[in-house]
């Protein structure tokens, strides 16, 4: 036994420590409660990694029976494979480096103890999710992640859009959960049992004369889920607002980890995905919608978080295009890379607010460059990575998706290319209203701590040399070798693009900085529509959510619950007055009234007794 | 002559219990109430029932009716005030009577064949010597636990009747 | 005189008791002086007592004279705790009507 459960149980313990007893810790030790477990799991997970070998096959753990109901048996089970093991080392490595770093930046603010209990708790839910042996337990930790990101936005909880910003996550989320759990018992029911391993050997065996709808369905409704855990179309409307969680949490949960679970329960249930291309082209289409859409709306943001949340989304949409066209280790390899330089360019947003004590707007900002250079060089480092500048990570991993997309339809390829660019301006983009130019603000900028600027080094050095670990070539196992296109020139293209894009931007705001309004005016409705996230808020309170309240109110409300549950217990209780005001009558303390009853009592008693054939 | 007796002494009977039913003055109801044990004395002998029927003189009309009646003369209220009879009691609850001791009646004919008669002398064991021996024999226990009953009675009364009651 | 019977059915006595006790119980209803009720009571366990005797006469055993004896014992006692009541009552409401004294009324 490599006693897989210790990798999520020492941050449960963390979490358990902090969270009980954090209020009378001292600072230094809630720190150490809460880095030492998640440092000592990733220790763990290399350590069983290292023990494990090469890992050709799954290494399973079966714990306990968890459900015995008659032909569903479900226990609760932890594996490892070459996928978990990318998911895992990503999820402790960078989860331990933004620990460290929000020692440093959650150091002046209130809560601070149950700030790590719930890092730590969100820990323990995506190291179950990802160590997961059936679609149940992966469930568990889906559900558990949305409950802290839940906890985590709404960290600030006497702000009232901070609170509004959480129950919209987790609403959202919810919609997909129940897209999931569809799936879940649509999988149980062809092919009887929830475990990975069970469920793929069948799909494998799965003949597809048979008819792949059952399966097509499946899919979709993972798809769904995915869409909300992931922040896809329709359901990224909350990861924007999740932005009103201190910074730490935007790196850690809404970028690096919770919100590629979606990413990685797709890739999981690939065999079931290849039976059904039908389900794949609908992954694909809402990737590519994704990305453009949420690349659109980053070019006119003013807030710094969200151009990066924006950027999340359509990264996001890049990893599920990779997946959609049958590039699963393209997508899984964007997940790692994604993770170290979202996370970097969150952490280095992070250090910039901090510097600025709050500032978040790109207008107040402006020349950091000479006055936060550590933060400067590490941000530059996260922006060349996402622009997929080669050699460094991003231009691998979304190369990859490129050219399978090419693979699959060229028009894709393009309209990726596009949105690259797209990518690859916006992030310049801030980078240069941030540190180019004169100072608009009023604050007084101060260079961040080691604590937080050590974690910031290392993400730039990943981010930086992260495209050699060859990803593709790991998970070959898992998914099958990827399918090589030897077409230099859409490498080329797609490098140009970027380039255009760093370009264009830095025409725009460091040599000609009055074009981009100007650029703006004359564009007018176009620009008001995209810098308004083409009301997509309002067309989804509108259209869904005030119909919801309103009939809510309503119907169920008034017209059920008062009206008919509160009149039912009311009535009881009423017409149990009304009987016992009537019974009332019997005790009136008349003597003769009293013989009366018993003599029509004895007369009955006679008459039954006499017509049932009497004593005998 | 048993026919005699017998029709005699139950229109006795019968008369007496409804005067005792109508009468407003309560002394005079008393009167027809020891009207009525006596008549049923008689009724008791013609069921050979010689030691039932003298304790029914002695015991109920000799002590219990004296009691009653020194108990309404000390009282001394006088006669019932009647008031208008309500609707339900005379039109429903008399009805109702009349209805009942006719099915009692009719029952009760059903029951017991015509062949069953009464005369002297038919049955035997009513005299002292049966009564005293099953008395004293079979039914000790409860003879003795009535003369507790009795006792216990005798001490309600001395409770009841002082003063600070 | 012919239309006198020579003996006496039993079954006549056991209607005479039942008419006994119809009477006994509509005095005790509709009665309102106390003593009278009482008197009704009266009556209704000298009916018993006479179909007690009746069947005695008719199963040849003489069971029901003992049972009636006991009837009589009781009533005896029952009256004397019975007016002692009464007078206790009539001592401390003034009053002899049975409707006066409904103070356990819910």
């Amino acid at each position: 036994m490599h006693q897989l459960w210790l990798i999520p149980a020492l941050p449960f313990a963390g979490f358990l420590i902090n969270g009980i007893f954090g209020r009378r810790l001292k600072k230094p030790v809630v720190n150490a409660v809460a880095i030492g477990s998640v440092l000592l799991a990733f220790f763990w997970v290399v350590n069983t990694l290292l023990s494990l070998g090469s890992l050709e096959q799954p290494y399973v753990e079966r714990y306990f029976s968890w459900i015995a109901s008659g032909t569903l048996n479900i226990g609760f089970d932890f594996a490892v494979d070459r996928l978990s093991a990318v998911m895992l080392l990503v999820v402790t490595g960078i989860g331990t480096l933004i620990h460290v770093y929000s020692i440093g930046y959650m150091s002046h603010e209130g809560g601070y103890y149950r700030f790590f209990a719930c890092m730590n708790l969100f820990m323990f839910f995506m190291l179950t999710l990802v160590l997961g042996a059936n679609y149940l337990v992966l469930f568990v930790g889906w559900e558990g992640v949305g409950l802290c990101s839940y906890l985590l936005i709404g960290f600030y909880f006497l702000k009232q859009s901070a609170t509004n910003a959480g129950i919209k996550a987790f609403v959202v989320n919810r919609i997909g959960d129940f897209g999931f759990s569809l799936a879940m018992f649509l999988i149980f029911i062809q092919f009887g049992s929830l475990d990975f391993q069970q469920v793929f050997a069948k799909a494998a065996g799965f003949s597809p004369e048979k008819g792949v709808g059952m399966i097509t369905f499946i899919c979709l409704l993972l798809l769904l889920g995915a869409t909300g855990k992931s922040a896809q179309v329709p359901l990224y409307v909350w990861l924007p607002d999740a932005m009103e969680g201190p910074t730490p949490v935007s790196a850690l949960i809404h970028a690096a980890t919770m919100v590629t679970a979606g990413v990685y329960m797709v890739a999981r249930s690939a065999a079931l995905f290849k039976l059904a291309p039908v389900a794949l082209d609908v992954v694909a289409y809402v990737g590519l919608i994704t990305a453009v859409l949420a690349a659109t709306i980053g070019l006119a943001q003013n807030d710094i978080k969200k151009v990066f949340a924006y950027s999340t989304v359509s990264q996001l949409g890049y990893m599920f295009l990779g997946l959609g066209c049958g590039a699963f280790s393209a997508g899984i390899f964007h997940v790692m890379t994604h993770a170290f330089f979202k996370a970097l360019l969150f952490l280095g947003a992070g250090s910039v607010i901090h510097a600025l004590s709050g500032e978040q707007d790109l207008r107040q900002m402006g020349g950091l460059r000479t006055k936060i250079p550590v933060t400067f060089t590490v941000l530059l480092c996260a922006s060349v990575a996402i622009a997929g500048v080669p050699p460094f990570s991003g231009f691998y991993s979304k190369d990859a998706i490129l050219v399978a997309a090419y693979g699959k339809a060229p028009w894709m390829y393009w309209v990726g290319v596009i949105t690259a660019g797209m990518t690859a301006f916006y992030v310049f983009r801030a980078l240069f209203m941030c540190f180019f130019g004169e100072y608009r603000g009023h604050a007084h900028p101060h260079e961040s701590p080691l604590v937080m600027t050590a974690p910031l080094g290392i993400l730039a050095l990943l981010s930086l040399g992260g495209g050699f670990i060859n990803i593709p070539e790991f998970l070959e196992p898992v998914f099958g070798t990827l399918h090589e296109v030897h077409d230099q020139s859409l490498v080329y293209i797609s490098v140009a693009a970027g380039l255009l894009g760093i370009g264009l931007s830095y025409l725009f705001y460091v040599l000609k900085p009055g074009l981009a309004d100007s650029l703006a005016d004359t564009l007018g409705g176009v620009y008001r529509l995209v810098l308004n996230k083409y009301y997509v808020d309002e067309a989804y309170q509108a259209a869904v959510v005030d119909p919801l309240v309103d009939g809510s109110r309503t119907v169920l409300w008034r017209g059920i619950d008062a009206g008919l549950i509160d009149g039912v217990v009311n009535g009881t209780g009423a017409s149990a007055r009304g009987i016992g005001g009537v019974l009332r009558h019997l005790q009136s303390g008349y003597i003769r009234r009293y013989a009366a009853w018993v003599l029509v009592g004895s007369i009955l008693v006679i008459v039954a007794v006499s017509f049932t054939g009497g004593l005998k | 002559m048993e026919g005699l007796l017998f029709l005699t002494f139950a229109t006795i009977a019968v008369l007496c219990a409804l005067n005792l039913v109508l009468q407003t003055h309560p002394i005079s109801s008393a009167l027809s109430l020891i009207g009525v044990l006596g008549s049923i004395a008689v009724l008791y002998l013609l069921l050979g029932g010689e030691f039932i029927a003298a304790v029914q003189l002695i015991v109920y009309a000799g002590a219990i009716m004296v009691l009653f009646v020194f108990v309404i003369m000390l009282l001394n209220t006088g006669a019932e005030k009647q008031p208008t009879r309500k609707i339900v009691v005379t039109w429903i609850s008399l009805p109702l009577l009349f209805t009942f001791i006719a099915l009692a009646a009719m029952l009760i004919a059903q029951q017991v064949p015509k062949t069953e008669v009464v005369t002297f002398g038919g049955f035997s064991g009513g005299t002292t010597l049966s009564v005293g021996r099953s008395l004293f024999t079979q039914y000790l226990l409860p003879f003795e636990v009535t003369s507790i009953l009795i006792l216990i009675a005798i001490l309600g009364a001395v409770v009841l009747a002082r003063k600070e009651i | 005189m012919d239309f006198l019977p020579a003996t006496v059915p039993l079954s006549w006595f056991l209607i005479l008791s039942a008419i006994l006790f119809t009477l006994g119980v509509a005095g005790f209803l509709l009665r309102r002086n106390i003593i009278t009720v009482f008197m009704s009571i009266e009556l209704m366990l000298n009916a018993v007592n006479l179909t007690f005797v009746t069947f005695s006469y008719r199963l040849k055993q003489v069971d029901g004279h003992i049972f009636s004896f006991f009837v009589m014992v009781v009533a005896a006692a029952e009256a004397a705790v019975g007016l002692a009541i009464i007078l206790t009552v009539y001592k401390n409401r003034s009053t002899l009507e049975i409707d006066d004294v409904s103070s356990m009324k819910l």
